[in-house]
């Protein structure tokens, strides 16, 4: 009787998901696509979890509830809104009309051809004979791995390489990121009610980040899983109209970034020096170097989305303003103060000072 | 016993849900929508997790739970305080 | 007990499929935001349920993650942005 519950509850949730993806991307408003689209990642969290994979659903529950929606929502915000048929119409070349139509033929047959292919593998899938080697090797060497969760030791012992490969890709991607410009302004300071949910949020999302950073070695979570919930700390701070944020600021971040696929190269040389494959951990100290790897790896990947978040390259915080006596600390440059340089960091500091409303001098 | 009002508590939960839900239907405002369905949620969910916390034996799931709908119940009502404010200047606005 | 659980789990479900129908037809944004404010919460209580219908104690920490992440979506949606600075 329970099966036929759940069966109803699977069908359900395929049925939600394939209609809100389908209104997702039917839609001409970028805003109702956004909106539809973060209510699709929410549903595909509890389709995860039914489908037996409560790491990913973890990770879809932390990027796609929070954090891509809110850096969906900034994009689209950032311009007047316009219907997307309305701007293609403008933007297509007039004197060619059949190159469009052309196009989205060819569009349309190729995703026709991969939707065909994937479906085919799947049923083909599903009427061979069900492959156990993978899982029994998995778990006949878990003790060996370090950690006892199976995809923590397949995803930081047994398949390294490829998680290594994929830092570097999101280090990558800050590059790209930082290549945009100078990040967007921001927002305005918020009202009493989100500050007040922000100062109690912010504390227990670090502390969960901690937790699922700790908790990745026998239980699903990791590192990708607690640098976004860590994102997300920063995120809050962030639409609540701070400016300070968390994020480390000039070299210290450029140490960050760097320091995620670091650590792991640094850990794999020196394995290869003392004698051992590269990154083939010595099973006494696997759990150590994977807790080692993994922290530095939270911190990058946290720094990496709330980049992303930004959306550029973040300004400096140049003037430092201390309550009540309003002096002024040198910018980034260095330069020696003269007296006449000094009253006049303190003047401009006085003017940046009146400026911060009352809601963020922190004393 | 405690099964039996731990049974109660989550279908009164889920009764609650879909009470939220159908309001959110069929209410014709956006701000009675906003109102019934924040108290419907938090209400749905705080008895969901109540049964749920007497059905099980370990502190820390309790603990888990008490966190959850605290967590819950504070991010609907500052949602639903940004959305009416938005709202309304939406209305104002225009 | 469990098919207790797992009925309430069917009727959260669906009360989270009514939702979308508020999402798909509802006039104005803020209409859809708010129905996705209904869709976490359906979905927290979902995976809650599933959780103790499973014994798995991850899905908890799964509804904990969306629970405190649930305000940042509709912050994002309403929050004004300031006006880039013209140095």
């Amino acid at each position: 009787m329970s099966a036929t519950n759940l069966l109803v509850l699977d069908g359900l949730l395929v049925i939600s998901l394939v209609g809100l993806a389908w209104a997702a991307l039917a839609g001409s408003d970028a805003r109702r696509s956004v909106i539809l689209f973060m209510a699709f990642g929410l549903v595909l969290a509890a389709a995860w979890v039914r489908l037996l994979a409560p790491d990913v659903a973890l990770a879809e529950a932390a990027i796609g509830s929070g954090l891509a929606g809110a850096l969906l929502l900034a994009a689209v915000q950032e311009q007047p809104r316009q219907p997307l048929a309305a701007r293609t119409a403008s933007n297509s070349n007039p004197n060619k009309p059949g190159l469009s139509v052309a196009l989205q033929l060819a569009v349309s047959v190729l995703c026709a051809a991969l939707a065909g292919t994937l479906a085919w593998a799947l049923a083909h899938a599903f009427n061979s004979a069900p492959q156990n080697a993978l899982p029994r090797a998995v778990s006949s060497n878990l003790e060996a791995s370090g950690v006892s969760n199976p995809v923590t030791a397949v995803l930081l012992n047994f398949r390294a390489y490829d998680t290594l490969l994929e830092l570097a890709v999101l280090l990558t991607a800050v590059l790209g990121i930082f290549a945009l410009g100078p990040a967007r302004p921001g927002y305005q300071a918020a009202g009493p009610v989100f500050d007040g949910l922000a100062r109690w949020l912010v504390p227990v999302l670090i502390l969960t980040a901690g937790y699922l950073l700790w908790v990745g070695a026998h239980a699903p979570g990791g590192a990708f899983q607690a640098g976004a919930t860590l994102a997300a700390a920063s995120v809050v701070l962030r639409l609540a109209g701070r400016h300070q944020i968390g994020l480390p600021q000039g070299r210290a971040l450029r140490i960050v970034m760097a320091g995620g696929v670091g650590t792991f190269v640094l850990i794999g040389l020196g394995l290869l020096v003392t004698g051992r494959p590269f990154l083939g951990y010595p099973p006494a100290w696997a759990g150590g170097l994977i807790l080692m790897i993994e922290s530095a790896a939270t911190l990058a990947i946290a720094a990496t989305l709330v980049l992303a978040f930004l959306g550029g390259q973040p300004r400096p915080l140049a003037v430092r303003v201390t309550c009540g006596n309003t002096s002024a600390t040198p910018g980034p440059t260095g330069k020696p103060a003269s007296p006449e340089g000094m009253r006049g960091a303190e003047l401009r500091a006085a003017e940046v000072c009146n400026r911060i409303p009352e809601t963020q001098k922190r004393c | 016993m405690i099964d039996v009002l731990s049974g109660l508590l989550v279908l009164a939960g889920v009764g609650f849900y879909l009470a939220g839900s159908i309001g959110l239907l069929r209410l014709p405002d956006l701000y009675s929508r906003l109102h019934a369905l924040t108290k419907a949620d938090n209400l749905g969910l705080g008895l969901l997790t109540a049964g749920l916390a007497l059905h099980s034996q370990e502190l820390l799931t309790v603990l888990k739970l008490l966190l959850i709908w605290l967590a819950v119940l504070s991010a609907s009502a500052a949602s639903a305080h940004l959305i009416a404010r938005y709202a309304r200047r939406q209305e104002t606005k225009s | 007990m469990s098919e207790l659980l797992s009925v309430s789990a069917l009727g959260v479900i669906f009360s989270l499929s009514l939702g979308l129908l508020r999402i798909l037809r509802g006039p104005g944004a803020a209409d859809r935001m708010l129905a996705t404010q209904l869709i976490g919460t359906a979905g927290v209580g979902a995976l809650l349920l599933l959780s103790l219908l499973s014994g798995q104690q991850a899905l908890m920490d799964v509804a904990l993650v969306l629970a405190l992440l649930a305000a940042v979506a509709a912050a994002a949606f309403t929050g004004r942005q300031r006006r880039a600075r013209s140095d």
